[in-house]
């Protein structure tokens, strides 16, 4: 009886953050900015602090991710004699999967973190006091932004990171291993599709972008301003971050590819 | 300036991404921006597809003219009937032309194949191949070679 | 009895489990600096928020010009803050903008002025306060002392009628104790704002107050004008006053009987 009533608890305190989590991004991004070209100057700078400076980590992972997979996809293939196929796996083991999951993780361990630290920061020096002494909206001034921004960024990056990875694995492929480049480019353009392989694949980043800026915004937001509060939240962002996009990775794989 | 710095950079990351976007799209998912290429439909019933799926190759030579529309069951005959989209450019298909189930390498991908007849008639759209090889199932070939070598023995 | 700005009413207010305030009542005259002091861990701070409603109190009511704030709505508390300045113990610069946007921050958010008559006045406010050198320097580049100067500039930008200031001795040597000092008596006096100080430097404090009120165990043990408090005969004032270590407010915290047995080192 009293486990039963534990697991009730639990469970309402469990939805109760979720609900608070969620009122929190609707009070953060559907309250329209008071002065939009202020709200566009503030926009362009967390997109150069979320996007821009995790653009350098994205493209070399991604190179050398694709460098790697058509050096192991090559010697497998190699055996059935079908090594022109390296650039079909290339692509589509890219597009669907790794591009979307291995850049949110990166973007969670790079953005989401100093998102957090940063929020928090501001708390704990009480410049989101500060905000709203002065009439002004914290989470419009300093949420919205920061959250659009992942938004924007997170999809871009991943497609920015597929690509790399398919220019790496030509050239290992081709220039290196000596595959022959009209049949690596046939192949992979007869089985990828642009619908069910790239739109997939970039609708999957988009909802990761989603759930990482978010979880990143609202520890920082939430934290307990001290300097260990903040340290728990970063971790708490990347921990959390990864498991809701592993988590999500499989529902909407399910949902996408599940019908094959 | 600081933000005049900033906002080139944001810009040039923006473009950086729509170019990785227009890359996948074009180079490696082979889309065609151009208009839709005209095609016309023709049928086939086939007592097995097996394994076929849509959007397969259609193929004359081994030169690709076409894609599987959709592949579904005639439900009087009891047969899979498959509607394919042809180029129109390929408008010199004879009516008695056959239709085959084939499979690239041992272990690739179904598609079809057309082997051309001598008709005077050309198809169109809306035509149907008569003429129709089954896909070859595994399995029915292993019971087909071990019932004959019953039989000889 | 003077015209009171602040009215704060019978609030009792709890974090948790833990009581901070019980039923307390003070009220804070119009035009004239007061200081409510206090040991630390009192909850003076916690004053601040409740007269800025940014804390809610579980019963009673605060009354800022006569407006009860807490039951304002979001809007009109917004409209209702923009009449007061509010120091933070830290300074809370926004540490991405440069000291001159700092100020200009709150003009450009609720002001309709142009660009030009905003930083006038950035440097008008910077110039009060003795820092328009310091204009184009990051929040990071300013010493401690600078740095609450710079955010008395920016609580001051709107001119507003009421000014609170949260520890602003605070960890200053004695030559920024002394600026920040002739700074708050002289807005005071120049512009006829209201000033509350929360503080527990007893000597600055009293030295500037027009009235005082002393905060101890969620309660006012004592109200007055700077000379009444001096001459109060309330042990736990004196204690507090004079600073001696034991008194009223014991030495010792207060243990519960079991706890030899507990901490076996």
């Amino acid at each position: 009886m009293k486990m039963v009533a534990e697991l009730g608890a639990a469970l309402l305190n469990w939805l109760e953050s979720v609900g608070r989590a969620g009122i929190f991004l609707i009070q953060s991004v559907f309250r329209l900015p008071v002065r939009p070209k202020e709200s566009l100057n503030l926009l362009v700078k967390q997109l150069y602090s979320v996007g821009v400076l995790s653009l350098v980590i994205v493209v070399v992972s991604g190179a050398f991710i694709g460098m790697v997979l058509a050096l192991q996809g090559y010697s497998i293939l190699a055996k059935f004699g079908s090594e022109e196929a390296v650039g079909q796996l290339l692509a589509l083991a890219l597009l669907r999967e790794l591009g979307p999951v291995v850049t949110a993780l990166l973007f969670a361990g790079r953005a989401g973190s100093s998102l957090t630290a940063e929020i928090g920061l501001m708390k704990a020096t009480e410049q989101l006091s500060s905000f709203e002494m002065m009439g002004v909206d914290p989470l419009r001034r300093v949420i919205a932004p920061r959250f659009i921004a992942g938004v924007i960024c997170l999809p871009l990056l991943s497609l920015i990171f597929s690509a790399t990875g398919i220019i790496g694995g030509l050239i290992v492929s081709v220039n290196w291993l000596g595959v022959h480049d009209g049949a690596f480019w046939s192949l992979m353009q007869q089985s990828v599709y642009f619908d069910t392989d790239i739109l997939n694949g970039f609708i999957k980043a988009v909802f990761f972008s989603v759930a990482v800026t978010w979880i990143a915004v609202y520890q920082g937001y939430e934290c307990v301003p001290t300097s260990e509060g903040i340290g728990k939240a970063t971790t708490r962002t990347v921990v959390l971050g990864s498991l809701a996009i592993l988590a999500l990775d499989f529902v909407l794989t399910a949902a996408m590819f599940g019908d094959f | 300036m600081r933000s005049k710095r900033i906002e080139l950079f944001v810009g040039a990351f923006i473009v950086v991404g729509i170019m990785a976007f227009v890359y996948l799209a074009v180079q490696v998912s082979g889309l065609a921006f151009s208009d839709k290429k005209d095609t016309y439909q023709i049928v086939a019933r086939f007592d097995d597809i097996g394994g076929l799926s849509n959007r397969a190759k259609v193929t004359i030579a081994g030169v690709n003219i076409g894609s599987v529309e959709s592949i579904t069951l005639d439900k009087d005959l009891y047969m899979g009937l498959v509607t394919m989209n042809i180029d129109s450019d390929v408008d010199n298909i004879p009516t008695d032309s056959s239709i085959a189930i084939l499979t690239s390498g041992l272990l690739g991908e179904k598609y079809l194949g057309l082997s051309i007849g001598a008709d005077d008639e050309m198809l169109t759209d809306g035509g149907e191949i008569f003429d129709t090889q089954s896909a070859l199932v595994l399995e029915t070939l292993i019971s087909q070679f071990l019932f004959k070598a019953g039989d000889s023995e | 009895m003077t015209d009171a700005y602040i009215e704060v009413q019978n609030v009792s207010f709890s974090r948790g489990e833990r009581l901070i305030y019980e039923n307390v009542s003070l009220t804070i005259p119009r035009g004239k600096i007061t200081a409510v002091m206090g040991p630390s861990g009192t909850g003076k701070t916690t004053l601040l928020r409740l007269i800025a409603a940014q804390l809610a109190p579980d019963s009673g009511a605060v009354l800022v010009d006569g407006q009860n704030i807490h039951s304002l709505s979001r809007s009109n508390l917004y409209k209702a803050r923009k009449k007061m300045g509010m120091l933070f113990q830290s300074g809370a610069l926004f540490s991405d903008m440069s000291v001159a946007e700092n100020i200009a921050f709150p003009m450009e958010e609720h002001t309709k002025l142009d660009a030009e008559a905003i930083s006038n006045r950035v440097l008008e406010k910077l110039y009060s306060v003795g820092l328009r050198g310091a204009a184009e320097l990051m929040p990071s580049e300013l010493s401690g002392g600078m740095a609450r100067r710079v955010a008395l500039a920016r609580a001051i930008a709107l001119d507003p009628e009421l000014v609170m200031y949260d520890e602003p001795f605070t960890g200053q040597d004695p030559i920024s104790k002394g600026v920040l000092v002739k700074l708050i008596r002289q807005l005071n006096d120049s512009a006829k704002i209201t000033s509350v100080l929360v503080s527990h430097d007893v000597e600055e404090s009293l030295s500037i107050a027009d009235h005082v009120c002393i905060l101890a165990g969620g309660r006012v043990i004592a109200e007055g004008s700077a000379e009444e408090i001096k001459a109060s005969d309330n042990a736990e004032v004196q204690q507090f006053l004079n600073g001696e270590p034991d008194g009223p407010v014991p030495f010792h915290y207060p243990e519960s009987s079991s706890v030899a047995d507990k901490v076996s080192l």
